[in-house]
């Protein structure tokens, strides 16, 4: 077996791993950091994939090399968003919760307290 | 087996507990810790795969910046930390989920194992034509002149980010400073750090955007390392963030995506097509479009992690 086989597997293991994480997980937080595992493991494969394609003196193809430097700064973005989007959630609402009732907890909450 | 065989079965492993870790860690900022180290272990999996050029993105932006924004979103979120009773995943959630992941990657697994032979490859056709863009990378090509049009809309993604996390901040805080304001330590270890490191980063961030035209390197690892020398600083409480409002910011932020797209347009003038140079042009519009993309990408991942502003702007 290749090295790049190996790390092809190794990449479907972490999709695997960052869907698991992601459907078991209730905190938003988690669900984000599992989500840039499945990120990495797709990267991986394709990592894969250009690691293959060596050829014409190159030591992997540079296209997909290319498209996964643009999907680690994507990723990097809409995960910033993300964390954005969940500090402001727990910033209104003194919770960091996904389910409509933890949410409406919080509101109670807040009404009372007022 | 040889030992590098040895080696690299050993990193795959360390690879998949590190994001074992991450995914079943007691507590989210545990959590948050062993996926900044699968990201360093990941940018040696790279290095194995010789994707040099994404072992340097991977080592800057998918461990380090995302490790500094995911630290700060785990220590605010500790009071957070417990979820509801009715909200953990039952036994019978955990199974399913353990038999659809298994499934997903046993499918992937046997993908890997049976991908075509021999490999489908667009080198050829890419080294055929590196002579034309005048650069020596030929990821740097793909980036820059085979598919350009990627990162132009890879270079308006951040500051659209940018603009949805800013604006996720309070009415009153609105043209504000972003983050919290940290007090310097004059004695601390901190502030004798970036004293130290921040003159040599960005001289090693400018070399990296330099060599990328010809060796492994670019704009996107050059501006991370600039932007982590920034965010150094501001960490240390010697810098701070500049307020939102500031239109030297702004202009900054926009001027790398604005001059790639003029550039691009002007290729409808000349060899007839978008974002085409003109024959014998390739290497010096390059040039500008990294010395313009540069600062912008390094601003941008600057404040990304920085988020909303959350003081109010003076006067």
């Amino acid at each position: 077996m290749s090295a790049a086989t190996l790390f092809g597997l190794c990449g479907a293991a972490l999709v695997g791993l960052g869907l698991y994480g992601l459907i078991i997980h209730p905190q938003p937080l988690r669900k984000i950091l599992a989500f840039n595992l499945i990120g990495s493991g797709v990267f991986l494969l394709f990592g894969v994939v250009a690691r293959r394609g060596a050829a014409a003196g190159m030591s992997g193809d540079p296209v997909p090399q290319a498209l996964v430097i643009t999907g680690i700064v994507v990723a990097f973005s809409a995960t910033a968003l993300a964390v954005a989007l969940l500090l402001r959630l727990f910033h209104i609402t003194g919770q960091a919760t996904l389910s409509p009732e933890g949410s409406k907890n919080a509101r109670q909450k807040r009404t009372d307290s007022q | 087996m040889s030992i590098n065989f040895a080696l690299t079965i050993v990193l795959a492993l360390l690879v998949l507990a590190a994001a074992g870790w991450t995914v079943a860690a007691p507590d989210a900022f545990a959590a948050v810790v062993g996926f900044v180290i699968y990201g360093l272990l990941l940018a040696l999996v790279w290095m194995s795969l010789r994707s040099v050029d994404i072992a340097l993105t991977e080592a800057a932006i998918g461990s380090g910046v995302t490790g500094v924004l995911l630290l700060g979103a785990g220590a605010r979120l500790r009071s957070a930390e417990e979820p509801a009773a009715n909200e953990r995943a039952g036994v019978a959630l955990h199974v399913m989920a353990a038999v659809l992941c298994t499934s997903i990657t046993a499918g992937l697994a046997v993908v890997v194992l049976i991908l075509p032979e021999p490999a489908p490859t667009l080198a050829p056709s890419a080294a055929a034509h590196l002579a034309g863009t005048g650069l020596g990378n030929p990821v740097a090509a793909v980036l820059l002149a085979y598919r350009a049009l990627d990162t132009l809309l890879e270079s308006a993604v951040l500051p659209l980010a940018l603009i949805g996390v800013w604006s996720l901040a309070s009415d009153r805080f609105w043209g504000g400073r972003p983050g919290i304001r940290h007090r310097a330590d004059r004695e601390g270890v901190l502030v004798f750090l970036p004293q130290l490191l921040v003159p040599f980063g960005v001289l090693m961030g400018i070399h990296i955007v330099w060599v990328g035209a010809d060796d492994p390197g670019g704009k996107f690892q050059g501006a991370t390392i600039l932007a982590a020398m920034w965010i150094l600083t501001m960490m240390a409480g010697i810098n701070d963030t500049p307020p939102i409002s500031r239109r030297w910011l702004r202009g900054i932020l926009v001027a790398g995506p604005l001059v790639f797209l003029a550039i691009g347009l002007i290729g409808f003038a000349v060899p007839g097509a978008f974002l085409a140079y003109p024959p014998g042009w390739g290497k010096p519009l390059i040039l500008v479009i990294e010395a313009a993309l540069t600062p912008s990408i390094a601003a941008a991942l600057g404040l990304l992690p920085a988020g909303p502003p959350e003081r109010a702007p003076k006067g």
